[in-house]
This record gives C-alpha cells, sequence and structure tokens, in this order.
C-alpha cells in the first residue's frame, strides 16, 4: 500500500500530487490518500474514477477536522 | 485516458499573476485527466525565456531594448500594484507562507503532467526571439493554424 497525504497542498496541487503519484505506483497496487473536505473529497475521488481507477473506500478519519481517508486502486 | 477532455489556454500576458492563473489552470486540468495544451504569444513568452532575468536578446537595437527592458520568469511584473518589480517577490512569500505553489513549482509540475507547451512564430519573429533561446519544454515553434487545429474540440481560455 502506498500513503499520500494532501492535507497540507492546496489547490491545483491537491490533484497534482494524486495525479503524480498515481502514475509512479504499478497497476494493480493500491494507495491511500488523506485528504480535506471540500473540494479535494469532492473532486480527487471523482478525478481518480475518471482516469480509470477503483476508489476502494471513503471514510473519515482524524478529529472531526474534516479530514478524509481515500483507498484507490490503480 | 478513458475520455478526451481538451483545454487550449493562450498565454498572452506577461505579468507574473496572470501567469500564475495560466498555470495553475493547466496543471489542475492536466491533473484531473485533461489534455492541456499553453500557446505562448507576445508577452507571454517573457515567462519561457531560458534567461530569467533581463538580457540583450534578439537581432536589432529595439528587439534587444525590449528584451532587456521586459526581463524573464524572474522579472515579470504584476499587473497590478508592482511598486518596481518587489510586489511578485512579497507574493511569491506569501505563497509560501499559505502553501500555495509557486510559479516555479507550478512550472515543474506542468513538466512532469506532459503539458504541451508551444511559441508563437509570429511574436517571437518580432522580438527577434529564436527557439534556443527558450526552455527546453517548449515542444514546437507554431503558428495560429498549428494552434487552432489542436484547439479545434478544446475549450480555449485566454489569459
Amino acid at each position: 500500500m502506498h500513503f499520500l497525504d494532501i492535507t497540507r497542498e492546496t489547490c491545483p496541487m491537491t490533484f497534482v500530487k494524486v495525479k503524480l503519484q498515481l502514475a509512479r505506483i504499478p497497476t494493480g497496487q493500491e494507495l491511500e490518500i488523506i485528504l480535506n473536505e471540500g473540494e479535494p473529497l469532492e473532486n480527487v475521488p471523482r478525478s481518480c474514477e475518471e482516469q480509470g481507477y477503483q476508489i476502494l473506500s471513503v471514510e473519515a478519519c482524524g478529529d472531526g477536522d474534516g479530514k478524509h481517508r481515500i483507498i484507490v486502486k490503480k | 485516458m478513458s475520455d478526451h477532455k481538451k483545454i487550449s489556454i493562450v498565454c498572452f500576458s506577461g505579468d507574473f499573476d496572470k501567469i500564475v492563473a495560466a498555470y495553475t489552470i493547466a496543471t489542475g486540468a492536466a491533473a484531473t485527466n485533461r489534455e492541456v495544451t499553453m500557446f505562448f504569444t507576445f508577452w507571454g513568452l517573457n515567462a519561457l525565456k531560458k534567461k530569467q532575468g533581463h538580457s540583450w536578446l534578439g537581432k536589432d537595437f529595439l528587439s534587444r531594448m525590449f528584451n532587456f527592458l521586459m526581463g524573464g520568469l524572474r522579472s515579470l511584473p504584476l499587473s497590478r500594484l508592482n511598486f518596481g518589480g518587489i510586489s511578485p517577490k512579497l507574493m511569491t512569500g506569501m505563497m509560501k507562507k499559505n502553501n500555495v505553489a509557486t510559479l516555479p513549482e507550478l512550472i515543474e509540475a506542468a513538466d512532469a503532467l506532459g503539458i504541451r507547451v508551444y511559441a508563437c512564430e509570429m511574436a517571437m519573429q518580432i522580438l527577434g526571439v529564436e527557439k534556443d533561446d527558450l526552455v527546453d519544454s517548449v515542444q514546437e515553434v507554431v503558428g495560429v493554424a498549428t494552434f487552432l487545429n489542436e484547439s479545434e474540440d478544446a475549450h480555449v481560455i485566454f489569459i
């Protein structure tokens, strides 16, 4: 499982970091992404699915600060 | 790629803030599965010069004067409140402080994402700028016909 935290990134680097990281990992492997609610949570999973990747899970994590964990399978 | 959404950005302005906007849209679009082309013309060409400061590029007196006065990426002025060139440096400091990608970081991301960069043949002719004067990420020097062909089924954004 690969890991990426984009909670400290702002637009457009949130999307850029995810795209570049997914490009680096081999097909079939999974990437765990920690992201903030709002724009990243709404659009990162959608953009991954558009690229043909599978969203395995989306769940809130942290202490109610809006952080979420998603698992993407390439 | 599952689909072919395309964006073409005409980078006409050489203002720091507008170039930041162009690269923000470009990298955001490329990262969200769009095919992106950036077409740099007129003042926008300044952002592509290898020499990022003020240098005497050009073939004749006027073009050399223009290029020297305009400079390159490090000399791009803010479109408002430039204050003799200090504001873009202050703005970069504010961007860093707020975790926003700086212009060099955006350009690096654009390269990594494989964004196509074209330079305008006509504007280069007027300003006496050669392809060798521009950064290696410039794939081709093209005219308006190529740009239009490339943008046939794309959203075109003019900055």
